[in-house]
């Protein structure tokens, strides 16, 4: 008795696994829908952050994007260098030079430079804040300090201290994201190799800059008479470095009598050795 | 606490954008005399509004001035002679014998005058719909529904006669409306004082409505009078109807009667903070600091200095601004009042009681959670977000604390931003 059941159970369970073996087969061959094989090796170099940073919805919409000819192959600037290498082997294809980039608050004036005015209790958004002409120094173009650049980063690269936003180098992954998020369009994406940045914004004269920020670009132009290859330009009041141009020699750092344009402690031992123009420490 | 003039001592400053529109034009330079009442911003375009100065001296400067909006404008900064020398005899009745609708909307355009309940749409284009019979109700709002805010029934109480001649002024101006006066229970003495005006007039009435934010919304008040719901997306002009505020009416009163400019109009200084709170008639420009000093100044340290009432006004980031011509309060709160502001944030309960206050009838809780998701486009075509009127109510019920309105008042300008980007981009 016993012994029946369990051959006819199995000759059952057989004979209907065959069945739906072979339509299982059948089907994949009739729907059978034809991907590119490029596509899914695009897609596994892709980062697979989802940010958005591209302009398509996605990494996957990226990576079919780049198949079809639609998107570069160094168009993620997450993934940088590296990525558009390798999915330049993939396509049969030339990289081309992307460089890594950061992003950079172009504000320095923090509490110790500017004079902070009223108390503040509202939401904590520099979007809405800035909506509602909500100052905290009187500087019209600097860091509001709210942090919705930091809300927004997906790498946590963002920290607000003495109220300005600084960006993390190490962790940015130049998704861009601050940069649509910043009501003061303060924050740009710049090549990281490239430390010799001015970190103003205001775009006001000098007389004042000076009333409201002790570290504000005045227009002075000094900058722009110092520099070997002509990079700096003053526009609207506010110094402008062509990276392209800037050989980051750090004449320029030295002298801003605002002490605006950085030039990292970092950037100056890496570079000492190299470049004679370089300032001392 | 009655209303009462006030005239500043010290400079005035005029804003070329005090009304929804194109920004004025500037007609004065530097140095130029100038008399109260005189034009110094002159609309341009269709949309745009008149700017008059309130006091005689000399134009000091035009330039970018921080105005209560918080935001850099041009304005037109006047040195006040203290004289007030009027440009023109506005005490004097005219003669209104041979008047024609034109010469109304004329009057009101040359006055400069825009809605004073504080969204400041020019009224002459409101005055001007495209099929001026199909108007069926002319609806002065007095319901003054902002709590604290004091002076529209204090306007009503004793300008009574003024508000219901300027309304049979507009009346003429539409032929099969009725005129409906709404006013809010609370004020049972502008009430009185409003139906022994309007007794033994034709087409007019007094409606009293129920005390309940936000009863003064235009939107709310039509519902009301009209008796029937309508869809956001239309205007009050599509329902046959035009609501003004009784502020605007008086104001088209004094324009056309005796070719006054707007160039004053009635303030509440209130709030915990504020020695003595007062009703004034202000002139435009006035400096918010010299005004609050006038109340004998603060009590106690305010928290917030609030443009307008509780629960629309915005929050001011200076005093050294001017009051303009929508600024209808100051409201200066102290700790207690912006307790709430203070309050831990919490995750969304669901508990959908933001749904059950909103006057418009949103979702409130939905489109914050598409503005947290960025999915701007659900928050405009399927939850229609554009609707919010900023009335504060899902703010003020959350026990979440979570900050709606303000939430959605920074979407509403973002994307109406995006759409004049892309309507400048498509003309190109």
């Amino acid at each position: 008795m016993n012994g029946n059941i369990i051959l006819i159970t199995t000759l059952v369970i057989t004979v209907v696994g065959i069945l739906v073996g072979f339509g299982l087969v059948f089907a994949g061959k009739k729907f059978h829908v034809d991907v590119d094989e490029r596509e899914t090796a695009v897609r596994e170099v892709l980062p697979g952050n989802n940010c958005g940073a591209c302009g398509f919805a996605g990494c996957d919409a990226m990576a079919a994007a780049i198949v079809k000819g639609e998107a570069p192959v160094n168009g993620c600037p997450v993934g940088g260098g590296p990525v558009a290498e390798k999915i330049a082997a993939i396509m049969g294809t030339d990289a081309g030079a992307i460089e890594k980039k950061v992003a950079f608050v172009r504000c320095k004036g923090s509490c110790e430079f500017t004079k902070n005015q009223g108390n503040y209790v509202g939401l904590e958004d520099c979007r809405s804040a800035q909506m509602n002409g909500i100052r905290f120094t009187d500087c019209d173009y600097g860091c509001l300090g709210l942090g919705s650049c930091a809300k927004v980063c997906p790498e946590n690269a963002i920290t607000v201290k003495d109220g300005i936003a600084a960006v993390d180098p190490r962790k940015c992954v130049a998704c861009g994201l601050c940069v649509k998020t910043c009501p003061r369009n303060l924050i740009e994406l710049v090549p990281e190799s490239k430390l010799v940045r001015v970190r103003c914004s205001n775009r006001d004269k000098g007389p004042t800059v000076k009333k409201v920020c002790s570290t504000g670009c005045i227009g002075c132009m000094l900058c722009t008479r110092l520099c070997p290859t002509k990079a700096i330009t003053v526009t609207n009041n506010l110094a402008h470095i062509d990276y392209e141009a800037c050989i980051q020699c750090g004449k320029c750092a030295e002298k801003c009598p605002a002490h605006i344009i950085t030039l990292p402690l970092r950037s100056a031992k890496a570079e000492a050795p190299e470049t004679q123009a370089a300032p001392n420490g | 606490m009655p209303l009462r003039p006030f005239n500043p001592s010290g400079e005035l400053v005029f804003p070329l954008s005090q009304h929804i529109g194109k920004p004025a034009k500037a007609v004065v330079k530097k140095n130029d005399p100038v008399l109260a009442g005189q034009l110094i911003g002159e609309a341009d375009g269709f949309v745009s509004a008149n700017v008059i100065c309130s006091c005689s001296g000399k134009v000091t400067a035009v330039e970018k001035r921080r105005t209560i909006s918080g935001q850099l404008q041009e304005c037109v900064v006047v040195e006040n002679d203290g004289q007030f020398t009027p440009a023109a005899d506005y005490e004097t009745r005219r003669d209104l014998t041979n008047l024609t609708n034109r010469d109304i909307l004329d009057a009101v355009k040359a006055a400069g005058i825009v809605g004073l309940g504080g969204a400041g749409f020019p009224t002459h284009v409101k005055l001007a719909p495209k099929n001026p019979d199909s108007i069926r109700y002319v609806i002065a709002n007095g319901a003054e529904c902002e709590p604290y805010l004091t002076c529209n029934d204090q306007l009503m109480r004793t300008k009574a006669a003024e508000i219901v001649e300027g309304l049979e002024l507009i009346l003429r101006l539409f032929p099969n409306a009725e005129g409906v006066i709404g006013i809010e229970k609370n004020k049972p003495q502008a009430i009185a004082a409003m139906e022994q005006a309007v007794s033994g007039k034709e087409r007019m009435s007094v409606r009293a409505l129920e005390t309940k934010y936000p009863q003064g919304g235009e939107h709310n008040l039509i519902k009301v009078i009209v008796g029937a719901d309508y869809p956001v997306k239309m205007l009050p002009a599509d329902m046959g109807c035009i609501v003004d505020n009784v502020g605007t009416i008086y104001a088209i009163q004094r324009a056309v009667c005796y070719g006054e400019p707007l160039f004053t109009h009635v303030l509440t200084v209130t709030g915990e903070a504020i020695a003595k709170p007062q009703n004034f008639i202000v002139r435009d420009g006035t400096n918010v600091r010299e005004l609050l000093e006038e109340c004998g100044g603060f009590r106690e340290d305010p928290k917030k200095v609030l443009a307008g009432g509780p629960m629309m006004g915005f929050a001011l980031g200076s005093l050294e601004v001017p009051v303009v011509k929508t600024t209808n309060g100051l409201t200066c709160l102290v700790e207690d009042g912006v307790e709430l502001a203070q309050k831990r944030v919490t995750h969304c309960l669901g508990c959908g009681r933001c749904t059950t206050v909103c006057p418009t009838g949103l979702l409130p809780g939905l489109m914050a959670d598409a503005v947290r998701k960025g999915d701007y486009e659900r928050y405009e075509k399927k939850l229609y977000g554009l609707e919010c009127v900023a009335c504060g109510s899902c703010t003020y019920i959350c026990p979440a604390n979570r900050p709606l309105t303000e939430t959605f008042k920074r979407v509403k300008a973002e994307i109406m931003a995006q759409k004049r980007a892309a309507q400048a981009g498509g003309n190109k």
